[in-house]
C-alpha cells in the first residue's frame, strides 16, 4: 500500500472499524434500558408479557411504601458493604502494590480467582460456614467460646459478610491501577518528617487518591445494590432487596413492567448516591489543593 | 518497621478470600450425602457423579460453550474499538469507547432485566445465542481494559519507524503490533470467559428455563437440597479460574496487565 492509501484510510478506516463496537454495544447496552424505560410505562397483560402504553401505574406502585422500604434496605446494606470494602481493601490494595513481585503476582491471582467465583457459590459456601451443623460455630464451641452451635444464617451477618466478599476483589482490581502509580517518593518524604507509616497513609496516600477512591467506591456501591443471589439466599425477608422483587416480579409474577419501574427506581438511587460520593471526592480534593 | 502487622493483615484478607474454598473443599470430599465440614470419611465419589451424570455435565458443557462465545464476542468488540481510539483518537471512537466501559457502572441486575426485556421485544427470548451476546457485552469493559493498556504501551516511534522503513500496514499489525498486544488480548479474554462461566443473574433472566447453565443449576438445586456435588464442582471452578489466572500471570506481567506502571524489579 501506498502512503496515499494510509491518508485515505483515515476516512473510512475509523467508521469500518467501529461499526461492529458500536453496533453491538447501541443495541445490546444502550437498547436495554431504553426498553427498561419504555416497558416500565407499558401496561401489563395476562396472556402476553405487556402492552404498549403509557401509564404511571407501575411507578406508583414501586413507590409505595413497602417497595420504599426495600429500597433503603438495599441502599443501606450497599452502602455497608461498600464502606467495608473501602476500610479493607484500601489499606490492603497500598501493601499489596508495595510486595515484591513475586508475591504480589500470587496476591492477584487469588483476587482475580475470588472475583470470578459465582456468586452462587459465595453464597453457598458463606451458607454452610455459618450454618450450626457445619459451620464456624463449631470451631468457637470446641475452643470453648461458645456454649452450643449457632446458625448465623440467614441473616443481615451472613449477607454482609458474603458481599463484601464479592464486592473485595472488584474493589482491589479498581484501586489498584492508581495505587500502583503513586509516587513512593511521597510517602517516604512523609517518613523522613516523622510520620508513622499509618500517619503517612492517612494524610498524603489517602487525600492524593481521593478522586480515584470516590470512583472506586461508587463503582463497588453500584455493583453491591445490583446483588441478587445473596441477599435473596443468605437473606431473611427483612434483608430481601430490591433486586429480589424486581426478580420476583419479573420471572415468578411475570410483570415485567413493574420490574422494569423498580429498576427505574434503583437505577435513579444508584445514580444519586454515586454522584454523592464522585462529588465528595472532587470537594475535598479541591480544598486540600 | 513493623512489618508484623503488616503480614498479618494481609494474610487475614487472604484467610477471609480463602475461608470459603477450604469449606468447599472439606464439603466436597465427604462419604456420604451430607454437608459436613470437616468432612465424615473420605470420598471423590461426588467429583465421579459430577463427570459421569448428565444431570450436572451438560450444564457445565452449556455454560462452557456460553463462555467460549461470550469471551470471543467481548474481544471482537474491544479489539478494533481500542485499536481506533488509539490509531485515530477521534470524538466519535471515544464516545464508543465510553459506552464500552460502562456496563459494569450498572447494578447486575438491572442489566440483566434489561437483557430479558430486549430479548423479548426482539421476539428471542429463551434462544441460547442472546445469553452468549449479552454476556459478550456486559463483559466487553475487561479486554477493553487489558487491550486499551495493550495499546499505551506500545511505543509509537517503533511503529512509524516501521512503517518509514517500508512496512505494508499488514506487516506492521503482524510484526510489531501484535506480538506486544497477544497477553493483554489473552488476558482480557480470560477475564471474560472465566467470569461469563460462573455469572448468574443475566443468565437466569434469559435463558434460565430453555439452557441451563451451571451456575442457574446450582442455584435451582440449592433450594431443592444440598449435595456435596455442588462443592466438588465449586471447587473445580475455583481451580480452574485460579489456573487460567495463573497461566496469564506467568506467560504476561500481570500487574501490568492489571494497570500497574513498568517496574525495574
Amino acid at each position: 500500500m501506498t502512503p496515499d492509501g494510509a491518508s485515505s484510510r483515515r476516512g473510512v478506516g475509523p467508521n469500518l472499524l467501529l461499526a461492529w463496537p458500536a453496533l453491538a454495544l447501541f443495541v445490546l447496552f444502550v437498547g436495554p434500558l431504553v426498553v427498561i424505560l419504555a416497558v416500565s410505562l407499558f401496561r401489563r397483560v395476562q396472556s402476553a408479557f405487556f402492552e404498549p402504553a403509557v401509564v404511571l401505574d407501575n411507578y406508583a406502585r414501586a413507590l409505595e411504601p413497602f417497595y420504599l422500604e426495600r429500597l433503603w434496605v438495599t441502599v443501606a446494606i450497599a452502602s455497608g458493604a461498600a464502606l467495608v470494602c473501602l476500610v479493607i481493601g484500601l489499606p490492603f490494595t497500598y501493601l499489596l502494590a508495595r510486595l515484591p513481585r513475586r508475591r504480589q503476582v500470587k496476591y492477584l491471582v487469588l483476587v482475580l480467582a475470588s472475583l470470578s467465583l459465582s456468586e452462587v457459590i459465595v453464597a453457598f459456601s458463606w451458607s454452610l460456614m455459618l450454618s450450626r451443623t457445619s459451620g464456624a460455630s463449631n470451631a468457637l464451641v470446641w475452643l470453648g467460646l461458645l456454649p452450643s452451635p449457632q446458625a448465623w444464617s440467614p441473616g443481615l451477618a451472613a449477607v454482609l459478610l458474603a458481599l463484601v466478599f464479592i464486592a473485595l476483589p472488584l474493589t482491589v482490581l479498581t484501586f489498584y491501577p492508581p495505587v500502583s502509580r503513586l509516587n513512593p517518593e511521597l510517602v517516604e518524604a512523609a517518613a523522613t518528617l516523622g510520620a508513622s507509616p499509618l500517619r503517612a497513609f492517612m494524610t498524603v496516600v489517602v487525600p492524593v487518591l481521593r478522586r480515584a477512591v470516590a470512583g472506586g467506591l461508587a463503582l463497588v456501591f453500584i455493583f453491591v445494590l445490583g446483588a441478587y443471589v445473596i441477599p435473596q439466599s443468605l437473606g431473611r425477608p427483612a434483608q430481601w432487596t430490591l433486586p429480589v422483587q424486581i426478580t420476583d416480579q419479573a420471572i415468578l409474577k411475570s410483570n415485567l413492567p413493574l420490574a422494569a419501574a423498580l429498576a427505574v427506581v434503583l437505577l435513579a438511587a444508584g445514580a444519586a448516591v454515586s454522584i454523592a460520593i464522585l462529588a465528595f471526592g472532587l470537594k475535598r480534593q479541591r480544598s486540600e489543593a | 518497621m513493623r512489618v508484623w502487622w503488616r503480614r498479618a493483615f494481609m494474610g487475614l484478607v487472604a484467610l477471609y478470600l480463602l475461608l470459603p474454598i477450604v469449606v468447599i473443599a472439606g464439603v466436597s470430599l465427604n462419604a456420604k450425602k451430607v454437608l459436613f465440614f470437616p468432612p465424615q470419611g473420605v470420598s471423590l465419589r461426588w467429583y465421579e457423579e459430577f463427570f459421569t451424570s448428565s444431570d450436572w455435565s451438560a450444564p457445565a458443557v452449556r455454560s462452557l460453550i456460553v463462555a467460549v462465545l461470550a469471551g470471543l464476542i467481548a474481544v471482537s468488540i474491544a479489539l478494533p474499538l481500542a485499536y481506533a481510539v488509539w490509531r485515530w483518537g477521534t470524538r466519535w471512537a471515544r464516545a464508543v469507547m465510553l459506552l464500552g466501559l460502562a456496563p459494569f457502572a450498572l447494578p447486575p441486575v438491572v442489566t440483566a432485566l434489561g437483557a430479558l426485556v430486549l430479548w423479548i421485544v426482539l421476539r428471542s427470548f429463551g434462544q441460547p445465542y442472546s445469553v452468549v451476546l449479552s454476556h459478550g457485552v456486559f463483559l466487553v469493559t475487561l479486554p477493553l481494559a487489558t487491550i486499551t493498556l495493550g495499546f499505551a504501551s506500545l511505543n509509537r516511534e517503533v511503529v512509524e519507524a516501521a512503517v518509514t522503513m517500508g512496512a505494508t500496514p499488514g506487516t506492521v499489525a503482524r510484526t510489531v503490533v501484535w506480538p506486544n498486544l497477544r497477553p493483554y488480548v489473552l488476558a482480557g479474554y480470560i477475564f471474560a470467559f472465566v467470569l461469563s462461566l460462573n455469572e448468574y443473574i443475566i443468565a437466569y433472566m434469559t435463558v434460565g428455563f430453555t439452557f441451563e447453565t451451571l451456575p442457574v443449576k446450582i442455584f435451582n438445586s440449592l433450594r431443592y437440597g444440598y449435595s456435596p456435588v455442588m462443592a466438588a464442582i465449586s471447587l473445580l471452578f475455583f481451580l480452574v479460574a485460579t489456573a487460567l489466572f495463573a497461566v496469564v500471570g506467568r506467560v504476561g506481567d500481570l500487574p501490568r496487565l492489571l494497570g500497574a506502571e513498568a517496574r525495574s524489579d
